[in-house]
């Protein structure tokens, strides 16, 4: 045993002297937590906007101004033509573009009926929709206004209530995805590197020579990045409670547990890895595509694995990441207990095992 | 520049007898992009709905038909009670319940005002969002279809209306291939020219040729721009592969014209690859470098605007954004392709980068030394 | 062909690594066709004091000068006219032998009819012929280094320098190696040698030897076995390298 931690304390020491990989690997959790926190956000505000009013008169004066005070809107610019419209789109200069026709206000007294055009920059599909709504609700309080907010027979209200997260956050789903994929970076990645590289080097023909069991060795080499990976966890977990407001509503000892789990099952992974790299750059891409973009596609966390085609929601399924994904946002944001994942749980752990052996067993091979 | 064309061919020859350089250059960014946009395909839709009907009336029945036949709705559960229904979405078999209260109908026609509960999971925000959008604007198309039935109105109402019309133009048909593939297009090119270019001075310094170089008269410049120029034709080749593909199989033909793309791209990739020469004049191992490119290519492509829209994000990540020269280049790439764009519209685009790639290739070639302090 | 034109002089060169003295003051001259050996212990400063010759490293303070020009100005004239092997194998393993001669020879700013020229001869030189389209990487390393020698001084240098050239090569192509040096040598080229084979020495013109950072002992072989009463050159060596304070 005692051959055992002297082991573990060279890898340590590997990992420490080398402040940069260190440094960085303590900061991409934290750099993508503060990211993927505040600056992604699908939420739509202060989009660019111009507005068309050949009309110029009270009524249109008085929307354009209730949309330029929106909070989504941000008006950048008075057009006078389509083709200025056409023009600035072009420039990338606006998303959305609000056209009022020719005697607006005229049309609305006299007939009871006048229109407005709202024309989006269809690029980007999901913000158009949603611009479109907003403006299209901003002008119908106008309508409801001039109606002196008379109610019409036989309303049909709706009452929405949003679970889990009122205010709509994006972190409160990428909070679990920067889990898994940090993960699956340190332990995987930086393990089979670690790995692959005293191979390069030619000095793990010398430990394995040493009387240390090969198995042991593997250990050995893998506590570290367990160690970091823990560091991790902590960071990402105190970050998304104190900085993000994200709480964990679920048992704090059954998040860590199952933590630890899938750390495992990536340090098997990364063992795995290792067993057939030769250099440390085909180390570096076989864990890039094989374990960062499945992990950044399939675990659900980015984009909706039901949206996917068949055969994709078919692989995702052997993503490990996804299970641990669903495994935190149930425990962490839903607030459930062991019972509700107690599936996940079991496959997470059927797959360590399968890679464990499978790891073992060719590293085994390999010093015959 | 005579010495130029020797360290081209060097570079050329040992790029191209790397029997994986095919596979990492043309393959993988043909799965990637074959793969990727099917999977990263944000449009909302096929909501699992789940009901709660204590009403069971004729007019119940008819708005959850009217909901399933919008096409954004699969209805996936139906409970007898709201806890029921609330355990599906736990289970994640759901994505938002409506609950129908009891004589609902009757409540309606008694009281000229009735309420139905909606609760959506909102761990995805998008989707809570637009998918509590979608079902209120079902809703009241359902509460016009009730009125129209049950009041005779005079058909011109006395009260004024405004009709909102929506057009969506560059992309009618509202698809959203068109939008992430040139997106992704720009990311592929971006990590494969800074990753490689700054694997390759690295791995020269491992092996200590890069020795060989410094004692020769072999000039600085010379020396970054023969490792300058081999990746900068690699990547715009495989940008050209990227656009065929493109182009075959999900059918984008750029509206503008695609020289204004690869004059773009030409000088785009200029700054990218002097970032990268920049990043390896740093490091000092090859998994510093690679890690090093990874964690900046991530930060790149986070603010970018690939997966989130600009605007949205707060004051100083924007500020980071007009840093970041894969912002400017999937901005244009999303003009050209999608609005016709000419060079004229993004000029101040090209100025941008051609400062960038001044400043980083300035400072790679700065901070290379050819002697040690 | 030992000329007294002085090709290489320096005075009190001095390298700090912070508080870490790695050339202590050192001083000499080397004539033009001298074999000059740098001997040493590992961590002497032998590395050091060449990669500041070399335009490698910048001095800390002394002067000197290569091939008439200044080590701290002129540091890519220099360039201009030496060969440098180092200690670490320096050709591309990827590429073939004709392609690094060509790659070497080009960057030196050779015409392409001399590239011909040169190729040939060093392929015949070698032994090499219908080789030239071997991938370095699957010759011995016997030949690998015979030709990283030919190919720094591809280009006709006034000096070359060699970073222990021989290490980890059998005594045959060793011998093969010195012969290859010496033909050089005859051709006028200056050759700068550091080395741990003290037989190696022997065939050097003159030898300096640092202990420490410094040069204690510098003559021509015969002299210093004189003067340190040793019947070889190992003799003057463990006699000197005892006093060693530094050990590495």
């Amino acid at each position: 045993m005692k051959q055992f931690f002297i082991f573990v304390k060279k890898e340590c020491l590997h990992i420490w002297r080398d402040r940069r990989t260190l440094f960085i690997l303590i900061w991409m959790p934290i750099v993508q937590i503060i990211l993927y926190g505040f600056a992604l956000t699908n939420e739509v505000k202060n989009s660019k906007i111009a507005i068309f009013d050949q009309s110029k008169d009270d009524a249109t004066r008085e929307i354009s101004n209730k949309i330029a005070a929106s909070r989504y809107f941000n008006l950048v610019k008075n057009v006078y033509s389509y083709n200025d419209i056409e023009a600035t789109f072009k420039q990338g200069k606006i998303r959305l573009a609000v056209v009022f026709p020719k005697n607006f206000r005229d049309d609305l007294l006299h007939t009871n009926h006048a229109q407005i055009q709202l024309i989006a920059d269809a690029s980007d599909p999901n913000t158009a929709n949603t611009l479109t709504n907003y403006a299209a609700a901003i002008i119908n309080d106008y309508q409801q206004s001039l109606n002196n907010n008379e109610k019409l027979p036989y309303t049909i209200n709706t009452q929405l209530r949003m679970l889990y997260n009122p205010e709509l956050k994006g972190a409160y789903n990428f909070v679990p995805g920067v889990m898994a994929l940090v993960l699956m970076l340190v332990c995987a990645m930086m393990t089979s590197i670690a790995i692959v590289r005293e191979k390069e080097l030619g000095t793990m023909e010398v430990i394995l020579v040493s009387p240390l069991r090969p198995f042991l060795i593997i250990i050995a080499k893998t506590i570290p990045y367990l160690l970091v990976s823990v560091l991790n966890i902590a960071c990402i977990l105190l970050l998304s409670v104190y900085v993000l407001d994200v709480p964990i509503t679920g048992n704090l000892g059954l998040l860590i547990g199952e933590s630890i789990l899938f750390t495992i099952t990536s340090l098997s992974i990364g063992i795995l890895i290792s067993n057939g790299a030769k250099t440390q750059q085909t180390a570096m891409f076989t864990s890039m595509m094989s374990l960062f973009l499945p992990t950044l596609l399939f675990s659900g966390f980015l984009f909706p694995v039901e949206n996917m085609p068949l055969p994709l929601q078919i692989i995702s399924n052997i993503v490990p990441a996804k299970w641990y994904y669903i495994i935190v946002k149930s425990v962490m944001i839903k607030g459930l207990g062991f019972t509700a994942v107690w599936k996940e749980t079991l496959i997470l752990i059927g797959m360590t095992l399968v890679l464990l052996f499978v790891s073992i067993r060719n590293f085994k091979i390999r010093l015959a | 520049m005579r010495a130029l064309k020797f360290l081209l061919q060097k570079e050329l020859r040992q790029i191209f007898r790397d029997p994986s350089i095919f596979f990492i250059l043309f393959i993988m960014p043909m799965i990637q992009l074959i793969i990727l946009p099917l999977a990263a395909d944000y449009e909302i839709k096929n909501i699992n709905l789940g009901v709660v009907d204590h009403d069971h009336s004729e007019y119940s029945q008819k708005l959850i038909n009217k909901i399933v036949s919008s096409g954004y709705f699969r209805l996936r559960d139906y409970s007898a009670t709201f806890p029921q229904g609330l355990h599906a979405i736990e289970l994640d078999k759901t994505d938002l319940i409506l609950e129908i209260p009891a004589q609902f109908e009757r409540i309606l026609v008694k009281e000229n005002e009735a309420t139905l509960f909606v609760a959506a999971n909102s761990i995805n925000g998008v989707k809570a969002g637009l998918g509590s959008a979608y079902i209120q604007g079902i809703i009241q198309d359902f509460n016009q279809d009730v009125r129209m039935q049950w009041i005779q109105l005079p058909r011109l109402s006395p009260q004024p209306t405004i009709e909102v019309t929506s057009s969506n133009w560059y992309n009618e048909n509202m698809n959203y291939k068109v939008f992430m593939v040139p997106g992704i297009l720009v990311m592929l090119v971006t990590m494969i020219g800074s990753s490689f270019a700054s694997n390759n001075i690295v791995r020269e310094k491992e092996i200590g040729t890069i020795e060989q170089i410094n004692v020769s008269p072999l000039k600085k410049t010379q020396f970054i721009l023969g490792k300058l120029i081999p990746f900068w034709m690699l990547a715009l080749s495989v940008l050209t592969v990227g656009l065929l593909i493109a182009r075959i199989i999900y059918g984008i033909v750029p509206l503008g014209h695609y020289l204004t793309i690869y004059v773009f791209a030409a000088i785009y990739l200029l700054a990218i690859l002097g970032l990268g020469l920049l990043m390896s004049t740093y490091a000092q191992t090859q998994q510093q470098s690679m890690l090093v490119s990874f964690f900046v290519t991530m930060i790149f492509n986070l603010l970018s605007g690939l997966y989130t829209p600009i605007e949205s994000m707060p004051q100083w990540a924007q500020i980071i954004t007009k840093l970041n020269p894969v912002s400017y280049f999937i901005e244009v790439m999303r003009m050209v392709v999608l609005k016709g764009s000419g060079l004229v519209d993004i000029k101040y685009h090209i100025l941008a980068l051609l400062g960038f790639a001044v400043f980083f290739n300035t400072w790679a070639i700065l901070n290379y030394k050819k002697r040690s302090g | 062909m030992i000329s007294n034109e002085k090709v290489i002089t320096a005075d009190k060169l001095t390298k700090k690594f912070g508080p870490f003295v790695a050339v202590d003051q050192i001083s000499f001259e080397v004539n033009k066709g001298e074999i000059f050996g740098f001997l040493g212990a590992n961590g002497a400063g032998k590395t050091t004091a060449m990669r500041m010759l070399c335009g490698l490293s910048l001095p800390t303070s002394g002067t000197a000068t290569v091939a008439g020009f200044d080590v701290y100005k002129e540091n890519e004239l220099i360039k201009r006219n030496i060969g440098y092997m180092s200690q670490k194998f320096s050709l591309y393993e990827d590429l073939t032998i004709r392609e690094n001669i060509r790659f070497y020879a080009g960057i030196y700013g050779l015409s392409d009819q001399r590239i011909k020229e040169k190729t040939n001869l060093l392929l015949k030189q070698l032994s090499l012929e219908g080789k030239e389209k071997t991938l370095v990487r699957e010759l011995p390393l016997g030949w690998k280094q015979k030709l990283a020698f030919s190919i720094a001084i591809v280009h006709d240098p006034a000096i070359v320098f060699l970073d222990e050239p021989t290490g980890g090569v059998d005594p045959i192509t060793r011998r093969e190696f010195w012969s290859l040096i010496y033909e050089a040598s005859e051709k006028g080229i200056t050759i700068f040698v550091t080395t741990h084979y003290m037989d190696e020495a022997e065939y050097c013109n003159r030898v300096s030897i640092m202990v420490d950072g410094r040069i204690d002992a510098l003559d021509s072989p015969a002299n210093l076995m004189k003067n340190f009463s040793a019947d070889s050159m190992d003799g003057v060596f463990l006699q000197l390298a005892r006093k060693a304070v530094r050990n590495e």
